[in-house]
């Protein structure tokens, strides 16, 4: 059974057309022109840590250019999958993987798939903010430099540009030359967001990105994800339901590494369809 | 637990805490004190006028009008003495034979014995030793021989169930009736004219070569082969240490093999360096013949093997210490492996990294056995760079043992030794100082 966000079971060979069909938005969402085509597509998706089946046969299309929250208990997988869509867990050896997982309709797991350069295609910003100890303008130019760009103005133009995206350029432009430690919990945070828009990734992978800031970063996290809805595939993890239900024109919710539901947030959020999602949702267990 | 025994367990291990650590100052104030003071000795001193002699004589030091003043001031006195003698031994010929017999022997000894404390005497065969053309250089030793001209030292075996004791007898008693008896008063009373001491600071100690072993100069030759040794074993060991750790904590895959190389290097952190040593002689210049015999290249690929195994776990524990979050960083913008590692881990982990190569570095230059047999040798002079490939060398920690147990004078010249030790805990000191401070300096811009 394939899923779609709009709760429609599609067989495998609709996939392809879906960048035409019509689908359930709340009503202040704008639907975003030349989005909706499934960026980034699960079939029988399974991954293991060892012997651990974590995340279990997951068939789920993610739409383009919308933002799709992955919600659920602690350790249900919703980490595991996500951080499998730009092979994150390569880094841990037990980790493999059954099934397919295609993006832009080439399998990521594929044998002859260049994680890095998939990598660069599929941004990811991480729990914990995570700059380098380096100046914040090395940090920006981190990416790029790394994909051989070594011109100062270009780069300078790189850093202003993706600065400005996150947000970030008025309250750091004078002083680009400090260490980036220095800056506090939620301008990092949003400084890394920086830092992967300056390699231009088509999808940006959040993994609970305010879970260590406080509300007020959080809120600013919020509005710029906000801003960068419409132009980058954002998927984001989050423990908090309100912010699922704020950011997201979808939402998937995992339990026990089974995708339980995945449907219109504001459908998944007011008349969710499985039991198991509405005990989860309104708050009896966690 | 109630309240009161909790307080009680906190205070008692507080003061035992802090008795430890006392302790530990103590035992260190007890090694470290008279190294410093004896060391210090080396370098500050009263020197006589027979120093500024050798000075002049042997590195072309001082000034040689005020030092003509001197020793013609000097010779004044010595003039009396040379007069003394050379009255006896006219009073020692006219005497009949078997009298003359019993003082000839006794007075052979009193001539050896004025030789030591004031130099050659008039009548005496040139010195083939540069040691022989001197008297005491030092003040606390021309009082030493002074005292070994005034009395002569007898052995009492009396009780032959004891050891036997040492005691003194007057030279001046055994010369009663003679003309040299007077000599004995004389040489007492005008002991500071004869040797004039002064306080001298020879700062050559450290920037001279030795002469005839040691007996006089300085240490040069050996802390110049104690770095080249040192750097030369960082030189090989470095390098490959922190590759290899690179390759233990990024590329390695957990199995067998990782764990019996990581126990392997273990074990050779934990053997012996004289193994090392003799291992260095068997490989390095018996099989693979990088020198026809000693040399500082052998010496020093014989130290990195020593070191080697704590450069790798000093490098491992600090990569392993690098925010794994850094690295999923990097991956995730498109980084290769190699990428990440040479601009994120290896620049955030080289605080770690610095710190454990300098104190390799300090082991490397403190080690005695594993140059035994592959680098040092106990009398050289300073080797130059070129030389390295070919020559043995001298080094700081060889000499040491060398001067206290091997030196055919060793008890004369305890300062050398000393000033060598403190010459060596210095160097240590400074290289972990240095480290210290590098360190800070690398993390402060890593923090920002």
């Amino acid at each position: 059974m394939q899923m779609t966000a709009d709760g429609r079971i599609t067989s495998q060979k609709d996939t392809a057309k879906t960048a035409s069909r019509d689908i359930y938005l709340p009503s202040e969402r704008k639907t975003i022109a030349g989005g909706g085509t499934p960026h980034v597509v699960a079939k029988d998706f399974s991954i293991y840590y060892g012997e651990f089946e974590a995340v279990k046969k997951v068939n789920a299309d993610v739409l383009s250019k919308y933002v799709t929250a992955i919600i659920g208990p602690s350790g249900c997988g919703k980490s595991t999958y996500l951080r499998a869509i730009n092979r994150m867990n390569d880094l841990i050896p037990s980790c493999h993987t059954t099934g397919a997982l295609l993006f832009d309709g080439e399998d990521i797991y594929g044998k002859f798939t260049d994680e890095v350069l998939l990598r660069k295609k599929i941004g990811m910003v991480f729990q914990k903010p995570n700059p380098f100890p380096k100046s914040i303008f090395d940090n920006i130019a981190y990416g790029p430099r790394l994909h051989g760009m070594n011109d100062r103005k270009q780069l300078a133009e790189i850093v202003e540009r993706s600065l400005r995206k996150a947000a970030l350029w008025d309250e750091v432009s004078d002083r680009l030359d400090k260490n980036a430690l220095g800056l506090s919990g939620g301008q990092q945070q949003r400084l890394c967001v920086a830092r992967t828009l300056a390699v231009e990734p088509e999808i940006l992978l959040l993994d609970e990105p305010t879970s260590a800031l406080d509300p007020k970063a959080t809120a600013k996290i919020e509005d710029l994800i906000q801003e960068l809805r419409g132009s980058y595939t954002i998927m984001i993890v989050t423990h908090n339901m309100q912010q699922a239900s704020r950011v997201s024109d979808y939402t998937m919710f995992f339990y026990e590494g089974v995708l339980v539901e995945y449907a219109p947030t504001a459908q998944l959020f007011t008349n969710p369809k499985d039991r198991m999602t509405e005990d989860y949702i309104t708050g009896r267990f966690s | 637990m109630n309240v009161g025994t909790r307080k009680i367990l906190n205070r008692s291990f507080t003061a035992v805490g802090i008795g430890s650590i006392v302790v530990m100052g103590i035992a260190l104030l007890i090694v470290i004190v008279p190294i410093i003071y004896n060391g210090v000795g080396a370098v500050f001193f009263t020197g006589t006028i027979e120093h500024r002699n050798m000075l002049y004589n042997e590195f072309g030091e001082g000034d040689e009008a005020e030092l003509a003043k001197q020793n013609a001031a000097a010779g004044v006195y010595r003039k009396e003495v040379y007069a003394m003698l050379a009255g006896f031994e006219a009073e020692l010929e006219a005497m009949e034979s078997e009298r003359q017999q019993e003082f000839r022997s006794k007075y052979g000894s009193v001539r050896n014995a004025l030789t030591a404390l004031m130099g050659p005497l008039p009548g005496d065969t040139g010195a083939m030793l540069t040691r022989f053309k001197y008297g005491q250089t030092r003040w606390e030793k021309a009082e030493e021989k002074l005292h070994e001209f005034l009395y002569e030292a007898k052995w009492d075996y009396s009780d032959p169930d004891a050891m036997a004791k040492e005691y003194y007898v007057s030279r001046a008693a055994e010369f009663e009736g003679t003309s040299l008896v007077k000599i004995f008063p004389y040489v007492e009373k005008h002991l500071e004219e004869i040797m004039r001491p002064e306080f001298t600071i020879y700062l050559g100690f450290l920037t001279d070569s030795s002469v005839d072993s040691h007996i006089f100069g300085g240490i040069w030759p050996e802390i110049q082969g104690t770095f080249f040794l040192a750097i030369g074993a960082m030189l090989f060991a470095f390098p490959l240490g922190v590759i290899a750790a690179v390759y233990f904590t990024e590329y390695a895959r957990e199995g067998l093999f990782t764990s019996m190389l990581r126990s392997a290097n273990s074990t050779l952190a934990g053997v012996p360096s004289i193994v090392f040593g003799l291992f260095g002689l068997a490989f390095f210049i018996n099989t693979l013949g990088v020198s026809e015999s000693k040399s500082v290249l052998a010496g020093s690929l014989t130290l990195a093997i020593m070191i080697l195994p704590t450069i790798i776990r000093a490098a491992e524990e600090a990569i392993l210490s690098v925010p794994r979050t850094y690295k999923e960083a990097s991956l995730s913008l498109g980084s290769t492996k190699w990428n990440t590692i040479m601009t994120v881990i290896l620049p955030a982990a080289l605080p770690g990294i610095i710190t454990g190569g300098v104190i390799s570095l300090g082991r490397a230059a403190g080690e005695t056995a594993p140059i035994i047999f592959t680098a040092a040798v106990s009398v050289g002079s300073a080797i130059g760079l070129a030389d390295v490939f070919s020559s043995p060398t001298p080094a700081l920690s060889w000499n040491i043992y060398n001067l206290a147990s091997e030196h055919e004078a060793a008890a004369e010249i305890r300062h050398v030794q000393y000033g060598m030790v403190l010459a060596l805990v210095g160097i240590v000191l400074l290289l972990n100082l240095s480290a210290i401070l590098l360190r800070a300096r690398i993390s402060k811009k890593l923090k920002g």
